[in-house]
């Protein structure tokens, strides 16, 4: 399972799966792909121009970037901008607007910040230069979480008081209960992120067939992954038997990852956040619990900034819960580009819009 | 958003380093030879034609598994040369060296420049030294430009890339940019992923004497294969499609670009070239290609088409086609 197979066999699992799904679904019907690793993975297997036409795929909400609101870009921007400051985060964040500029921007003007793959480098960085107060921008779902929290109790055992977490960190399930909630949203089915639920487990999305009667499946990342959690779905749909199953098995267990999840409650707490493009949903961010302010760059160094709201055509919002796919936005491809982004979708690689752009929006074919 | 400064990625190969140079460089210098935009230029001297290029050297690690940013300064100008269908001749070298560089350091970067040189075959024959105040530069910066002479019957341009010409890989890519990357985040790779860095003129030389007709050779560095290929797509008026289960990829490195979010396409390479030639000349070069260390696992990754004019396609595994587009940069900077 997952692991490559030689191209015929793999090709003929491809075909075989696609007879199925298409002798399945008879209507018309949308299935949300979460996670923005999908939406990348779908697009790099050209998996959207093998379904059938009636199958729709459409993007969620699961790109960390770009549920990230101006207000968290414009303080990030504020901290870097400080003399005394170090910020490390992911490269991703470094182009995303803000309300007047970005990260990247005051990097050119000589802001010190810096990219690292995990928030555990930042604990080197604090090291070396104990002058200095390390902010980590920690963004991200229950999959980064962990390690963000593993380096707040690390920081705390060395010892070290100049590391800091400028926390906007998201958990999923109850920004799907808003999508569901929305008469504007259709959608029937899910692919689950796997990498959300080798955390969380299964068992956070059974509101999904419980309470709306809505299939889902967790994904694996390989382009089979993919194509039998479509299957399964579209099985689901044609017996009407909604369900969480989980097709990333040998990742994903039932209960997840409780030693993570530990880590996780030791230092955070769930809180109200703000999503990009959704608005506020209520205990859908994840805040540092009392005992670890120390940690906090909010309640350490807080900072006042003032975003002023931008008017433009972006369709972000609409985007990020699947009402309308990126090409429907007047500004793609136009005003707003993956070298020029106006909106978050397009600044991230696994962006809807970024991805859209990239891989020919939608289902590409060659030689048209 | 129009950029007021220069962002990493104007200098990664990507669509900002394009911009940079239509937008400023062009306008300034621009004349039909640089107008080429190859590799180098290739000029009449004397009644001789003439390959020259120049390029600057800023990796970062210095050092790095399977070479050093001295051995890097050499390979990467001796095979834009070579990329030109020309026999490196002469070199010079300038180094920007930081206040407080270790001699040490100087001394075996020096060496690996002088090993490598010897390989080539080419001579260092000018040079200079600048010091810059601490912090001015990140210890040693290094130019190189180089000349030589472009092999009598050979015409290398991306003009000559028609629909029918196959696109071989003389070996595995990413290696380059996977070992630097490991490096900068100190991941432990098994220890036979190293740089590529190697210069490629001797199999140039070797291909060229049996198949003057090659019609383009690039070096797939900065921006990787797919940079490349879309640069040669656009130029030379073509669509190209590749084959997923073709293109060599080490385990190790498609295992760190899993971590990291990396696609190997987009990886630098420097010891690699990408070879556009007719098909009916394919198992021919492959031959010569197989028995030169640096080719020996060279094959075939795709084909020139007239369809999609300007585009690059990928046959997935799976059997989608979906497309490579032109990298905007930025991903990884500093990588050579």
């Amino acid at each position: 399972m997952g692991l490559p197979k030689n191209n015929n066999e793999t090709k003929e699992m491809a075909q075989s799966l696609i007879r199925e799904i298409d002798r399945l679904i008879t209507k018309p019907v949308r299935l949300m792909e979460v996670c923005g690793t999908h939406t990348v993975a779908i697009f790099r297997a050209g998996i959207r121009q093998l379904l059938p036409p009636q199958v729709d795929l459409v993007s969620g909400p699961g790109c960390p970037v770009c549920v990230t609101p101006d207000e968290y870009i414009d303080k990030a921007i504020a901290y870097a901008s400080r003399k005394d400051v170090i910020l490390t985060t992911f490269g991703d964040m470094l182009r995303v607007p803000g309300s007047t500029s970005s990260l990247g921007e005051v990097k050119a003007t000589g802001a010190d910040i810096r990219v690292v793959y995990s928030p555990l480098e930042s604990l080197t960085i604090a090291a070396q230069n104990p002058h200095k107060k390390i902010i980590f921008l920690a963004v991200g779902f229950e999959t980064t979480a962990p390690t963000a929290a593993a380096t707040v109790l690390a920081t705390k055992k060395q010892n070290l008081t100049n590391l800091f977490l400028l926390s906007a960190h998201k958990i999923v399930p109850p920004a799907l209960k808003v999508l569901l909630a929305d008469p504007a949203v259709k959608i029937d089915g899910f692919l689950l992120p796997g990498h959300v639920c080798a955390i969380t487990g299964e068992r956070p999305f059974d509101f999904l067939p419980k309470t709306y009667h809505m299939p889902a499946v967790v994904a694996g990342f390989e382009p089979l992954d993919i194509l039998r959690t479509i299957y399964r779905l579209a099985k689901q749909i044609h017996d009407d038997r909604p369900a969480v199953e989980n097709e990333y098995k040998w990742i994903v267990k039932p209960d997840g990852n409780p030693a993570a999840r530990q880590i996780l409650s030791e230092v955070y707490e769930p809180t109200d956040a703000v999503w990009r493009g959704i608005g506020t949903i209520p205990d859908s961010g994840l805040q540092m619990k009392d005992q670890y302010s120390a940690f906090d760059a909010q309640v350490v160094l807080p900072m006042v900034t003032k975003t002023i709201a931008k008017k433009t055509a972006c369709r972000c919002g609409e985007v990020l819960r699947g009402i309308i796919k990126p090409t429907a936005c007047q500004l793609f491809g136009k005003d707003c580009v993956p070298e020029h982004p106006i909106g978050a979708c397009m600044v991230s690689v696994e962006g809807s819009c970024a991805a859209w752009y990239k891989y020919g929006s939608g289902r590409y074919t060659y030689g048209t | 958003m129009e950029h007021e400064k220069i962002c990493l990625a104007h200098g990664s190969g990507g669509k900002l380093s394009q911009e940079l140079v239509e937008q400023i460089i062009l306008p300034a210098f621009g004349n039909p030879l640089l107008n080429e935009l190859h590799d180098g230029a290739s000029v009449n001297m004397a009644g001789t034609n003439v390959a020259f290029t120049t390029d600057s050297y800023v990796v970062k690690p210095l050092f790095f598994a399977g070479g050093n940013i001295g051995k890097l300064a050499v390979c990467g100008t001796v095979n834009d040369l070579a990329m030109t269908g020309a026999v490196p001749r002469y070199l010079s070298v300038g180094l920007i060296l930081e206040e407080g560089f270790p001699m040490d350091d100087l001394r075996k970067i020096v060496e690996s420049m002088r090993l490598a040189a010897k390989e080539a075959n080419v001579l260092i024959v000018t040079g200079d030294t600048k010091v810059v105040n601490k912090g001015a530069a990140d210890g040693i910066f290094i130019n190189t430009a180089g000349i030589g002479d472009i092999i009598p019957g050979s015409h290398i341009s991306p003009k000559c890339v028609k629909s029918g010409c196959d696109v071989i890989i003389s070996g595995y890519i990413g290696d380059h940019a996977t070992t630097i990357m490991a490096g900068r985040h100190e991941l432990v790779l098994p220890a036979t992923l190293q740089s590529d860095c190697a210069p490629l003129s001797g199999l140039v030389q070797q291909m060229l004497k049996v198949v003057p007709q090659i019609a383009a050779l690039r070096d797939p560095t900065r921006g990787g294969v797919a940079a490349t290929l879309n640069e040669i797509a656009e130029q030379s008026k073509t669509g190209i499609l590749l084959q997923e289960n073709a293109i060599p990829v080490r385990a190790e490195v498609q295992g760190v670009c899993e971590i990291l979010g990396f696609d190997p396409l987009y990886l630098a390479n420097e010891g690699k070239m990408l070879v556009f030639a007719d098909a009916k000349y394919t198992e021919t070069l492959l031959d010569v290609m197989h028995k030169h260390p640096y080719g020996k696992d060279a094959c075939v990754i795709g084909k020139v088409t007239n369809e999609s004019i300007g585009q690059v396609g990928l046959q997935t595994n799976i059997g989608g086609i979906r497309i490579v587009d032109m990298p905007i940069g930025g991903q990884i900077p500093r990588i050579c």
